[in-house]
This record gives structure tokens, sequence and C-alpha cells, in this order.
């Protein structure tokens, strides 16, 4: 007897409904119980489902819940479909998401939307976890925009400061763009291949496109627009730096771990289309390398420790579109993985510094915080150093080195970018560290960190760094590969980076972390002169300055669309349609003016005008 | 007799309760509410058990009326016309519910036009018979009127004068429209017939075929409406006390939309399909416009109104695009529709009650101070903008999926429009929601009563978007049947 899946999504749906109305009249310890336990539960749930699976057979499973409905060829199903790669997602998502979510009990201690916050963050993951169940397109989509729905509703949580709500708008509004070219594509996918249930569409389309027709070339990039918006890639990026007006596990769940990553499975889930479109699987590769670039750059200029993790969340989403589009699709959901695992431990810890500052974001005011706070100073190193590919002792070495040595088999091109990134990472990573962390203590901690919140941290560490020995590469265990190899059946490059690059080069990805390491400490550790001076060019501060604002793509934005949309809408309040009624009726008012005038009374002027009219009539007659 | 009595209830029911209110306003409160849960409840027993059956025609009965012209009280009901029957109901006791708090004046004449209004759009769904038919349109135009000049806000006299032209003038040209129909039909077969089974296969020349279908097509793209015959709504949804806000958005623009799908393309195939393009283009051009133009009020009730401009085109294009699909679309998207602005009319209706104005400007903050009206303007917020799981997606969905049968490019151009959809949304929620309170507020969050309005609808809108099935099964015969053969896509 198979586990039922759709109690996965369903637990945390109906933790929010229960929340949602009636959160407010429980107390604080029931609310936690039942926010936390929601998910636990779907975790242990999923536990239970993959074990299951990893015992049997490993073949694709489909579990219909009801159909949704049925007009002609139309038939989608409420349905939840399990292979390695839903599994593998639904691990993330229910483990990373109970963690912070424990996290969370404590963190949010003493906001006032408590029990709102619970409702919302398990609207979320039962909405995530619909997404990456769903065996059909349409009730991805459901998912794809719950979970839009809930980072809105998350970005703005403190929705008192118009800021944050700001923020929220644009999330969902920039994420929206892409949505809907998704939702567009599944108008073509469905009119062109008659069906929206994944495995079989990708089946027809490899039956009825070849490789490089329109058809399949329209599909895959309408897919890929869906992508770049919800993971907050080139050319729909600018939303996520400010999606850190949200509570920092927020930041954590949604915009490091599992939502933004949305894009990443999209591809991967859809994988074949994209073998059928090389050009643009061409374009996700130079997306993810455009963007990693640009984003590691921004991030190293940024002085709020949330937007450079929030850069850094871009250019890591990065990294796996490059892998994407280079055809390492279990390169990429691995780092996908690893990941979730050490960018949430880095928001986590963060948040705790944060905290324990009372909201002081700015890196740039703290220094010598690692007496203060042990544990966030040693997780959030794990972290860092996972981040930048540590070589052997992370988990993000493991997972960067497989993308590194995929991209060099593709394009030497995409792996110089990767390979800069890496060096950019590990610069911006560790000037966190050293900015935090060491140096002189300016700030005075207001408070400790509490117990709760010290266990999801050290989980998360350990994770960080061991997550990496489940897929050792050059003849190691390859295990997470392997698992994943069923999900990409089809795909003859189902190994890549067997025949990558070689060993010398191999060398040069561990030579620009550490370089990046050194460049760190020199700059922000051992000679912060040299930053200042650095930092007093002109050339430097106009590149910093436009880094820093993210290369300008807001203000390009704000005067293509934004202020052209909002001008003509307070030109046109009183909607010109309108003048043209208006004026009928003033016409037909003033016409009434005219002819009440000749309504004198006046007996002398009616016979008068009788007798010209009379004339007038004779003389017609008369004359004709 | 089921049918006459689903107009009767409603009829003799505001007169009963024009006649208690002399001695009672609750009492006359309560024969209403009484009357449209009849009506409801008798609707719901007309719900087929087994929808197998070849005929679509659920119930019917005809009656001579003037048998020399051929006018009989005709009266059918089908799939389609019993969802929106259904929707009547729901609505009719939703707005004589919220009213219960806001009209203090006049209660008994109030609720005689209501359930006046109610029951001439109860016949327009029902009459099969053409000179009915346009009794009943004039039936619900008139007290409507009334609804807005007497009980309605401060520029309600501009607003109601405004609404009874529009209409009034509209609805002239559709009776032109019967009349020269009925006089081809009876030169062609020397039948005289106002009968709508046998004015369907009239044989028209092309000229006088497009210019019949235009005299009922301004008819209904008034009520739907259509840019560029809306300007009459933004004025009469917004002066309109709450209830008449419910009934005009929720029930009077379907009269468009249930028109064009019964009337114009069946009776005038050739020239509906000669008009298919400018009527797509208008249909995403309201679609755009209708958005924009709800982004741009600063009057929440006004920028709700022009939403529906945004989502009835949505409507047109599915009628015009004509095919199984895009029909089934529009159909759940008018009854989405019904409910979701429906409800946001209620909410904006409690708040103005309670505030004094509907400038947006205003307000702010109101989350915290209101927390369950938030949630609920938050939910049919959501609706509105189309997010899967409601009843809009649905209609959407599908409206768009057979668009795009039939043209991409109108597909993708009305696709658009969820965006602009999605920043008005957000654009009401933010101006009215967010943001730091003003002063201190006291005003009382939604009462037991309200909440349970707002929940029964929130109930229906979350059953058509998760489980729009049933809806399709009674709709699906009713429009195969208007299809004909060959319509499926």
């Amino acid at each position: 007897m198979a586990s039922p899946l759709y109690l996965i999504p369903l637990l945390p749906l109906a933790a929010s409904l229960l929340l949602g109305l009636a959160g407010s009249r429980l107390p604080r310890v029931v609310v936690a119980i039942i926010g936390v336990g929601a998910t636990a539960a779907s975790f242990v749930l999923t536990a239970w489902a993959g074990s299951h699976f990893l015992s049997g057979s490993l073949q694709g499973q489909t579990q219909v819940l009801y159909r949704w409905l049925s007009l002609g060829e139309l038939q989608p199903s409420i349905a939840f479909y399990l292979d390695p790669l839903s599994l593998v997602m639904c691990a993330v998502v229910t483990f990373v998401g109970a963690l912070i979510l424990l996290y969370s009990a404590q963190f949010m201690a003493e906001d006032d939307g408590y029990a709102r916050f619970f409702c919302f963050m398990n609207l979320f993951v039962g909405s995530m976890l619909t997404l990456v169940l769903a065996d059909n397109l349409l009730l991805l989509y459901l998912g794809w925009e719950g979970v839009g729905l809930c980072s809105y509703l998350l970005i703005g949580f403190w929705y008192r400061e118009r800021r944050n709500v700001t923020a929220a708008f644009k999330a969902f509004l920039i994420t929206r763009v892409g949505d809907t070219a998704l939702l567009i594509g599944l108008l073509l996918i469905f009119t062109q291949l008659g069906t929206l249930q994944i495995q079989e569409l990708m089946q027809r389309a490899s039956l009825q496109w070849p490789v490089g027709s329109s058809l399949a070339v329209a599909a895959a990039a309408l897919l890929l627009g869906g992508a770049v918006g919800k993971s907050a890639q080139l050319p729909l990026q600018t939303w996520l730096p400010d999606a850190m007006a949200g509570p920092t596990p927020v930041s954590a769940l949604i915009h490091a771990a599992t939502m933004v990553t949305a894009g990443v499975y999209l591809i991967a889930r859809m994988h074949v289309v994209f073998e059928l479109a090389p050009i643009v699987q061409w374009l996700v590769a130079l997306v993810g390398a455009a963007t990693l670039l640009l984003a590691a750059c921004s991030a190293l200029t940024q002085w709020d420790l949330k937007r450079v993790l929030a850069y850094s969340t871009m250019s890591q989403v990065g990294y796996m579109l490059l892998a994407l589009g280079v055809g390492a699709w279990s390169a990429a959901i691995f780092h996908l993985f690893t990941h979730a695992f050490f960018k949430s431990l880095l928001f986590l810890s963060g948040g705790v510094v944060i905290q324990g500052l009372e909201e002081e974001h700015n890196i740039l005011k703290m220094g010598g915080l690692r007496r203060d706070f042990p544990l966030a100073f040693w997780t959030f190193l794990i972290g860092a150093a996972s981040l930048s590919a540590i070589p052997w002792v992370t988990a993000g070495f493991f997972s960067k080195d497989a993308i590194l040595n995929a991209a060099y088999g593709s394009n030497v091109g995409f792996w110089l970018a990767g390979l800069i990134g890496a060096l950019l990472t590990s610069v911006y990573a560790f000037r966190m560290v050293f900015l935090v962390f060491f140096g002189e203590r300016r700030l005075e901690p207001r408070r400790r960190q509490g117990l709760v919140t010290a266990v999801p941290l050290v989980v998360l560490a350990t994770l960080a760094v061991v997550a990496g020995y489940l897929n050792l590469p050059h003849g190691g265990t390859g295990a997470f590969t392997a698992l994943l190899r069923g999900s990409f059946l089809s795909t003859a490059s189902a190994a890549p980076g067997e025949g990558g690059a070689a060993a010398s080069l191999q060398v040069l990805p561990i030579i620009a972390t550490l370089a990046g390491l050194a460049i760190a400490a020199l700059l922000y550790l051992r000679q912060p002169r040299w930053a200042e001076n650095l930092g007093t060019a002109p050339a430097i501060r106009v590149l910093h300055r436009f880094w820093f604002v993210g290369w300008g793509f807001d203000w390009l934005y704000s005067r293509l669309f934004v202020r052209p949309w909002v001008y003509l809408a307070r030109l046109n309040r009183a909607d010109f349609v309108d003048a043209f009624y208006t004026g009928l009726a003033a016409v037909t008012i003033a016409l009434h003016r005219l002819l009440s005038l000749s309504q004198t009374g006046r007996v002398r002027s009616y016979a008068l005008a009788a007798a010209v009219g009379t004339l007038v009539l004779l003389a017609v007659v008369v004359l004709r | 007799m089921t049918l006459v009595w689903l107009i009767a209830i409603p009829l003799v029911g505001g007169i009963l309760s024009f006649a208690l209110s002399r001695f009672s306003a609750l009492a006359a409160r309560v024969l209403a509410l009484v009357a449209m849960t009849a009506q409801l409840s008798l609707a719901i027993t007309l719900w087929p058990s087994s929808t197998s059956a070849a005929d679509p025609w659920l119930q019917a009965l005809q009656a001579r009326w003037i048998p020399q012209l051929g006018i009989s009280f005709s009266l059918t009901i089908d799939g389609l016309s019993l969802l929106l029957i259904l929707l009547t109901g729901l609505l009719g006791i939703v707005s004589v519910g919220i009213s219960w708090s806001q009209i203090d004046e006049r209660v008994g004449l109030f609720h005689l036009n209501l359930l006046w209004v109610l029951a001439g759009v109860t016949g327009v769904f029902l009459a099969m018979d053409l000179f009915l038919f346009y009794f009943f349109w004039e039936l619900m135009l008139i007290p409507m009127y009334f609804l807005i000049d007497l009980w309605g806000h401060e520029r309600r006299h501009y607003a109601a004068i405004k609404f009874f032209l529009f209409t009034q003038l509209s609805g002239l040209l559709m009776l032109v429209a019967i009349v020269a129909l009925f006089f081809t039909h009876l030169q062609q077969t020397g039948v005289a017939t106002f009968e709508y089974q046998q004015l369907l296969s009239t044989p028209l020349a092309p000229l006088s075929g497009m210019l019949m279908m235009l005299g009922f097509l301004v008819a209904f793209a008034v009520k739907l409406p259509v840019v560029p015959l809306h300007t009459w709504l933004p004025d009469a949804h917004t002066q309109a006390p709450t209830a008449g806000s419910v009934v005009l958005a929720g029930l009077l623009l379907k009269t468009g939309g249930y028109g064009l799908i019964r009337f114009v393309v069946p009776l005038f195939p050739e020239a509906a399909r000669a008009f298919s393009v400018p009527a797509l283009v208008l249909a995403v051009i309201g679609i755009l416009y209708g958005a924009h133009m709800a982004f741009a009020q600063t009057d929440m009730k006004r920028l709700i109104a022009y939403t529906s401009v945004s989502h009835l085109g949505f409507v047109l294009l599915g009628v015009f695009t004509w095919n199984a699909l895009a029909l089934q679309g529009a159909v759940i998207q008018m009854l989405s529709h019904g409910v979701s602005t429906g409800a946001l009319f209620v909410l904006a209706g409690i708040l103005q009650h309670h505030l004094g104005t509907r400038d947006m400007a205003a307000m702010g903050g109101l989350w915290r101070v209101v927390p369950r009206l938030g949630a609920a303007m938050m939910f049919f917020s959501m609706a509105a903008l189309g997010l899967p799981g409601m009843g809009n997606f649905i209609g959407e969905f599908l409206t768009l999926l057979g668009t795009y049968h039939l043209s991409v490019s109108f597909a993708v151009v009305a696709a658009a429009g969820l965006i602009l959809a999605l920043v008005y949304s957000l654009w009401l929620l933010d101006r009215v929601l967010y943001g730091p309170s003003r002063d201190p507020l006291a005003i009382p969050d939604l009462r037991a009563s309200e909440l349970a309005i707002v929940a029964a609808l929130a109930l229906a809108i979350l059953c058509l978007g998760l489980a729009p099935q049933a809806f399709l099964n009674i709709s699906a015969q009713a429009l195969d049947a208007l299809l004909g053969p060959g319509g499926a896509p």
C-alpha cells in the first residue's frame, strides 16, 4: 500500500485554513504546534513515501484525487506524481520548511501577527508541495500562483510600512509577468499536444515535434519566461532584493530555499521540451551565466546583510540555470539541494544576528560579533564556506564542481563565467563573515539567541557540510545522480561531467575560491584601508554605484513601464470615452436652450414667424 | 408551472413586502428574504439528476398570449438559464441581506423595486418569446432606475438618468431589430411568430441580417458592457446603493452576456461570424482598457466597477470565439464574476456605510482595524486577479484556451489582461488595507450576518474554481445545442 501522496500538500493547507479561521483565538503555543507540526508531518509522510519509493521499482507513480474538470481533451485532475525529482523537491521543501518553521516559532514570538504568519507559511508550503507534486501543468500552475500569492502576503507581512507593501506588490507583479508567459505556454502546449499531463505531453512532444521545430522553441521559450520570473533571473530579477522586506524566516524559506528554485524545477521537469529546442536551452544557460555574474557583482556592493544574501541567491540560481542549459539536469537539482541547506542556514544565522542587534541590517556597522553570537558565527561561517565552495569539506563544493565540469564540456564561455562567479562568490561570502564577525566590535547586542532557534542552525550546518557526500564525483558514490536518472531517462546526456574538464583545469575553480577568500581576507580583515582607498577612485565609485543599484534595471523599468502607465492613468482618470457622451448631452442641452429662446410668449413674434414661414413656403412653391 | 413561480415569487414578494412595510419594516425585510430564499430553493429543485438526456431543455411552458400577433407566454429553462437563475437567487438573498442595516428609508418601496428587478432578470433568463423577452428586459430597467435614483449616493440623479438613457436607447434598437426579424420571418414563411425556436431558422439577406444583429448586439453590448458603450456603468455602479451595485454587477451585466450567447449568435450566425473580428478586437480593448481605467480610480466602488469592464471582456471574447471551450469559459466567467464582484461591492458598501466615504485616499491600514473584512477583501481581490483555485481562473483559462484555438494573437493580448488585473487588484488592497492606519478608526468589523454572506460567496467561488465540473455539465448540453453540429473545437 503506497502512502497517500495527497496528504503531503493537504496537511499544511489544512493547517493554514485552521489557523486562518481560528488562529487569532488560539494560544500561541497551540498555533506553533499546529504550524510547525503540519509541515513536520508532511516531512514524515514524504519520508514514508520516499522509503516505499526507493525500495520499489523507482517508477514514477501517479495518484489521482479527483478529476478537476473534463471538457473534450482537457482532462486535468487533482493528481500527484511521485518520481525521483519530485521526491527530492518534496524532501527539501518539507524538511527545510519544518526546520524554518521551528525557528520561526521562537523568532516570531513577539509579533502580533503570530497566527497570521503560520497561516501564510503553511499555505506556502502546501502550495509549493502542490507545485512539485502536480501531475499536470494546470495543477502545477495552481501551485505556482499559490506560492506567488504567499510570497506577496509574506513580503508584505508587516503591511503598515509602505516600503514593505511596495516590495510585495513589485514581487507579485514581476513574477506575474513570467507567470503569464507560462500560462500562454500552457495554451500552446494543450492546443498542439492535446494534453497537459506532464509525462504524457513530453512523450507526445518528442514524437510530434522535431528537434528545433518552431513550436518546440516557442513552448520552451514560454516556459523559460515563467521560470525567469519565479527564479529571479534576467530580465525579471529585480523583485528579489526588495523581497527581503519580509521577515527573515520568509526570506530563508521562500526567497532562498524553495520558491525561487521553482523555475529550476519547472525546466528540469519539462526537460524534454527544452531538449527539443536547443536554441532555448542555450538561452537558459546564457541567462544563468549572465545572472550569476551580474548578481555576484551586485552582492559585492551591498551593505544590507539580507540584500547580499538575496543577490547571492540570484547568482546561485543562475548556476542552476547554467547547469540546466548545458543539459546537466541532475547537477542543477543537486545544487538546488545543497543550496537549500546552506542558503537557508545563512539567512537563519544572519537573522539571529539581525534580531540580536534590534533589526540592524547594515554589515558596515557590525563587526567583532563572533563572541556575542558564537553559534550564529560558526554556523554562518559553515554556510559561507559552503556557498563559496571551499573544497572537499563543504556540500557547495561538490555541487558547484559538477556544474562547472558540465559547463566545460559544453561551452568554455559558460565555464569561464562560472569560474569568475566562483571567485566573486567567495569574495562576497567572506566579506560578510569578516565584516560581521571580525574586526572591531561596534554594536552592543541586546538579545541572546533562543534555544529553539539553535536546533535548525545545527541541523542545517551539518547538512551544509555532509550533503555533498551524497554525490561524490569521479568514481565516488554518485547516489544522487543515480537516483535522479529515473527522472531524466530520456536524456542522452544523463551523466554529463564525466568527460568534463581535464584534471589540471579542475584545479582552477579551487584556486578561484581560495583566491576569493584571500582577497576578502586582505580587504576586509587585514588591510581595510585598501578597500577604502579603492572605493575613492572615481571609476570604481561609478561602478560600485551601478552594481549597488542592481545594474539600473529598476531605473529602466520604472521609466519604460511604470511611469507611462501611471501617467496615462492620471491623464485619463475621467475616461475620455465619456467625453463623447457628455458632449452629446451638452449639445442637446444647448439646442434645447436655443429653441426655448424662441418661446418668448409674445404673440407678435409668433405671428411674424408664422408669416415669414408662409412666405418662404409660398416662394418655394411659386419659384419652382 | 415551476417556471412561472420563479418569476411570480419575487413579483408577488415585492408587492407583499411593500404592503407589509406599512406595519413593520422588519416584516418587509423578512418577507423579501423569504421570497428570495424560496426562489433559490425552487431553482435548486430544477437541477437535473442526470445530464444524459439529448434534449437540452429541462422544462418548458407555453401559453397563448396575443395569438393574432404570434406572441405567446413562452418560458423555457436549460442549463445555461438554470445556472444564471441560481446566481440570481443567491445574489438576491445577498442583496436583501446587505440592505438590512443599510437601507432605512422607504423600506417597503425599496424591496418592491429590488424584487421586481430580480423578477425581471429571472424573466430575461427564461423568456423564449422575443416579445416577452423584451417585456422582461424593460421590467428590470425601470425598478433599477428607481433603486439608483431614490436610494443612491450623492450623484444619484445623474447616474440614474445616464443608466436609463443608455439602456433604454439601446433597448429600443433591439426592439426595432425584433420587429424587423418578425416581419422578415412573416414574409418568408407566412407565419407570424415571436417564438425563438421558430425564428432561429429565418433566412436573412446579409445586409438586413447584419443590421438586425447589430440591433441586438448594441443592446447587449451596453449591458455587458463593451467599450466604448461602457460609460454609464461606473456612474451607475458607484452611485447605486450596495444592493443595487450587487444586482447591477452581479446580474444585470450577465443579461448582456446571456443575450449574446442565446440570441445574437444563434439568430444571426452568418452576421455574427462576419462581425467576429471587430467583436474580438472590442473584447480585447475592453479587457485592457477596463483594467487600465480601474487602476486610475480613486473611488473604491468606481475601481471595482471598471474591473467589470475588464472581466466581461472575456465573456465577449468567449462568445465571438464560439467554440465549446470558450463558451464554457464565458459561462463560468459570468458566474464567477457575479459572485466575486458582488462580494467586492458588498465589502465596499459596508466600508462606505461605516466610513461615510468611498475615497481610497482617506483609507489605508484597514486590515488592522477590520481584520475579517480585510481578509475577505484579500480573498475576493485574489479571485478578481484570476488566482487558480477560484472560479474566475477557470473562466478566464477556458476562454483563453478556446480563443487560442481560433487565434493565437487575440489569446496572447487578452492574457496580458491578467497582468493588469493583478495591478488593479493589488492597488485596491494597497490603498485600502495596507499602510499605516489613519487616525484611530473605530469601525466595526463584519457582523455575523455579513460574515455569513461573505462566507457563502467565498464558498461559491471556491466551488467554481476547484470543482467546476458540476457547472460545466449543466451548461454543456445547452451550449452544445447552441453550437450545433461541428461546433466542438
